[in-house]
């Protein structure tokens, strides 16, 4: 029996690969019945707390008492919902030409404004907007492009609701009138603004495409909404919205192109009600004197904020990472806790490799579980809330496949966090609790007003909580005020780069977690 | 490659405390080597740093002429066991092997195949966390052999087992260096090896105290020491040690007598008319060997019993 031949095996030898320590690493967190069922129940929640948080949410439109189906909501040439309400002088231009105008003044009233809530006052709201717009047609939501003046942001322009170029700042007053003139040719318009009427500067272009052959060219007044944040208890904040009306002088009317001319067609687009201030002291519309006209108007061209987003359904992201973070760092720390750490190093002694390798399956099992909870959450959640009366803001469907593929990334990239964690503790508490309080509470934090808004904001650019903006759908826009605040769903740093703050924080933590491999003995 | 271990001049702390003192001994295939020595000797270190687990301050540790580290489908060169409890108890003792398989490349034919060799049977298929510790020492070495590997390496195998499981391991080492693998199974109790490890290398204190086949040692200790039962005790003392001999007085009128051989003191008693009544060679045990080369090196002992011992 007893030689000294070397030993030769009859097994068949492979090629090295790493796509065998995948495998050897998925067979690994298959085999073991809890990750799985921790894993399937965190998918579980996100679509369980998602529809119920939509089932739970109700909305409905009313004229008096009586209940009213909603109006729709008209929708910009890009696809996002739009306030499209504005009075409007205009006639039709057919083919290229060019309107010009001075303006002289800008005013207006705000109702009720703070502290005492008990006077109507005289003011412009910061983004009162006065000027000349060339448009598809009086339809709300068509494409158009607009040169104006406005309360406090100088001359603008701006074309399609979300675009807004700047021109120079300043108000406008009889003393220091502005000239606007606005140019079509073909798809392109061109916006031009002169201190004397004489020496003109470009402000800006717009490409609208489609744009018809004959469009409606003229002035227009709006005046969007006083907004007022208020502190409340508990640090919450309580929003107040006023209405208000602005009126514009404009003079020197120059119409160039084929235009009937002769009395302008004035009308009030998208004006579904009147306030008293309206019935009873000044309603909207235009006098005019002598080749003067004044032009009164209330309402706002730009995107609508008003709305439940499709995000609102993620309300189980929060529990279902907690529930991702505690698997994930299982997966790894009871390997620490067995001494099976030696087995695996043992079968994948290059070190760096073996923990790629489970970062790799770790991050591909929890993308596809958020993946697939995301989808069917966003998707029958949407149905519910619109079918509870709710309105959605509309976003493209890229946008709808960016924030559910989105926080699919977001649990898989958290999840690789958490296994770098658990590999440089090596421990299960700990690793578990420094998880959660770098990425979870940072969010809670900030979006239960608790933090003051500043506070609330900088977490979420300097914590892997950044991450979570991934799941923002609607855009806040620097032309139209809101309460862009955590709490209402507006991060302060973009999708991408909120998610690449959190990639950046895992990157480290996974180079760390290698180093130490390397360095200790295991 | 060559089934060998070649491990040369290794040395390691741990804090204050000295692990590895240069330790340096060669296994090579077609028999049992014996790694044994008191606990703390060093021992499982020296495993870890040839499986690239520890690193060394200095030395190499090389299998077939490799630093473990630097092999490809390590399984297939180096088989393991280190730990018979490193186990995700919520596994099944199938499942662990599978994983250990497709890290190697190899599939399921194989993981039933080990299962069947280390006698595992059905209960492969029941949660490693309810194993007994018998159970769990198969389990390593169905994990040994996965990779059908010339190398392999059992640390304290026989731990745990009871005597049919202990039969069962040393009729299975003996196979497994009998097909020409090389077979490295520390223990510190040197019984455990006697019948199976045909070298030996003992260790204490982080270095070698002896590396030597089985047969050298028992020579080597057996013909130290003879037992001399005499009426006159003082002239023997006297006559021997002038002969080089170290004389120890056992009892009134024995005495143990090492550096002659036991003709040797006869003759020289004889030819001075000593008188004596008994003079027998000490035939020693294996264990009994491997306790005198190892009293120096055991990191635990009591001053009291290192004095009754001579």
């Amino acid at each position: 029996m007893t030689t000294t031949l070397p030993y030769h095996s009859g097994l068949r030898a492979g090629r090295d690969g790493f796509a065998r320590l995948l495998r050897a690493e998925w067979t690994k967190f298959r085999t073991v019945r809890g990750w799985v069922i921790g894993m399937a129940a965190a998918a579980l929640v996100i679509v369980l707390l998602g529809l119920l948080t939509a089932s739970g949410s109700h909305a409905s439109c009313s004229v008096g008492s009586v209940e009213v189906a909603c109006a729709a909501v008209p929708v910009g040439p890009g696809g996002e919902a739009v306030e499209d309400q504005f009075y409007f002088m205009h006639q039709p231009l057919a083919g290229d030409g060019s309107i010009t105008v001075r303006v002289t003044s800008l005013t207006g009233v705000i109702t009720y404004p703070p502290p005492n809530h008990n006077e109507i006052v005289p003011g412009v709201v910061p983004w009162a907007k006065a000027g000349l717009i060339i448009k598809d047609s009086t339809r709300q939501g068509s494409a158009y492009a607009a040169m104006m003046v406005t309360g406090s942001h100088g001359v603008r322009m701006q074309h399609n609701f979300t675009e807004d170029t700047a021109g120079r700042p300043g108000g406008v007053s009889a003393a220091s009138p502005r000239w606007l003139r606005l140019t079509r040719s073909g798809d392109m318009l061109t916006g031009y603004e002169s201190a004397d009427g004489t020496q003109w500067t470009k402000v800006g272009t717009a490409h609208l495409a489609g744009l018809p052959a004959t469009v409606q060219v003229g002035l227009f007044v709006t005046s969007p909404g006083d907004l007022t944040v208020k502190q409340a208890d508990l640090g919450g904040s309580i929003e107040q919205v006023r209405f208000t009306q602005a009126t514009a002088v404009f003079d020197h009317v120059d119409l160039q192109g084929n235009a009937p001319g002769g009395a302008w067609g004035r009308d009030a687009v998208g004006v579904t009600g009147t306030t008293d201030w309206e019935r009873y002291h000044r309603p909207n519309g235009v006098q005019e004197s002598g080749g003067t006209f004044t032009v009164a108007g209330t309402g706002d061209i730009a995107p609508r904020m008003d709305g439940q987003t499709i995000e609102r359904t993620l309300t189980g992201v929060l529990t279902g990472l907690i529930l991702v973070i505690v698997v994930v760092v299982m997966f790894i720390t009871a390997e620490y806790r067995r001494g099976l750490i030696r087995t695996t190093l043992l079968a994948s002694p290059r070190r760096g490799r073996m923990l790629a390798a489970k970062a790799l399956v770790t991050g591909t099992v929890t993308f596809i579980a958020g993946l697939a909870a995301a989808m069917v959450t966003v998707t029958f959640g949407k149905q519910i809330l619109r079918s509870n009366g709710n309105y959605i803001l509309p976003v493209t469907p890229l946008t709808e496949l960016r924030v559910v593929v989105g926080v699919a990334a977001l649990f898989a990239v958290t999840a690789v966090l958490a296994l770098a964690l658990g590999a440089v503790f090596r421990r299960s508490v700990a690793a578990v609790i420094t998880a959660i309080v770098v990425i979870v509470v940072p969010h809670v934090l900030a979006t239960a007003s608790v933090l003051p808004e500043g506070a609330a904001q900088w977490l979420l650019r300097l914590t892997p909580a950044a991450g979570f903006a991934i799941q923002q759908s609607i855009p806040g826009y620097a032309h139209v005020i809101g309460h862009y605040v955590p709490q209402a769903g507006y991060y302060p740093l973009a999708p991408w780069a909120g998610l690449a703050v959190l990639c950046g924080y895992t990157a480290l933590a996974l180079c760390l977690a290698i180093f130490q491999l390397r360095r200790r003995d295991a | 490659m060559q089934a060998t271990i070649e491990v040369n001049g290794l040395r390691k702390h741990f804090g204050p405390t000295v692990a590895l003192d240069g330790m340096s001994f060669t296994v090579k295939p077609g028999h049992v080597t014996g790694f044994v020595g008191p606990n703390g000797a060093g021992k499982s270190t020296t495993m870890r740093v040839i499986l690239g687990l520890d690193a060394a301050e200095e030395g190499s540790a090389l299998i077939g002429g490799r630093p473990y580290k630097s092999l490809r489908n390590p399984l297939r060169h180096v088989g393991a066991l280190l730990d018979a409890a490193a186990l995700q108890p919520s596994r099944t003792a199938r499942n662990h092997l599978l994983w250990l398989a497709h890290s190697q490349g190899l599939g399921a034919k194989r993981v039933d195949e080990v299962i069947a060799r280390a006698g595992l049977g059905s209960a492969a298929r029941r949660k490693a966390g309810g194993y007994s510790l018998g159970m769990r020492q198969r389990l390593g070495i169905a994990a040994a052999l996965l990779g059908d590997p010339p190398v392999i390496i059992l640390d304290e195998p026989f731990n745990g087992l009871d005597p049919e499981g202990i039969v069962w391991m040393r009729e299975f080492l003996a196979e497994l260096a009998g097909q020409g693998r090389a077979v490295l199974v520390s223990s510190h109790l040197m019984r455990e090896l006697q019948d199976t490890a045909a070298h030996l290398v003992v260790v204490g204190r982080g270095k070698v105290i002896a590396d030597t086949s089985v047969a050298e040692l028992l020579a080597a200790v057996s013909g130290s020491r003879v037992t001399l039962r005499t009426t006159a005790p003082l002239e023997a003392v006297r006559v021997l040690e002038h002969a080089g001999a170290t004389v120890a007085a056992l009892g009134q009128d024995t005495l143990t007598v090492s550096g002659l051989a036991a003709e040797e003191i006869v003759a020289l008693l004889g030819a001075r008319a000593v008188p004596f009544f008994e003079v027998a060679a000490h035939r020693a045990t294996l264990e009994e060997a491997y306790m005198e080369l190892t009293r120096d090196a055991a990191e635990f002992r009591a001053a009291t019993g290192q004095e009754a011992a001579r």
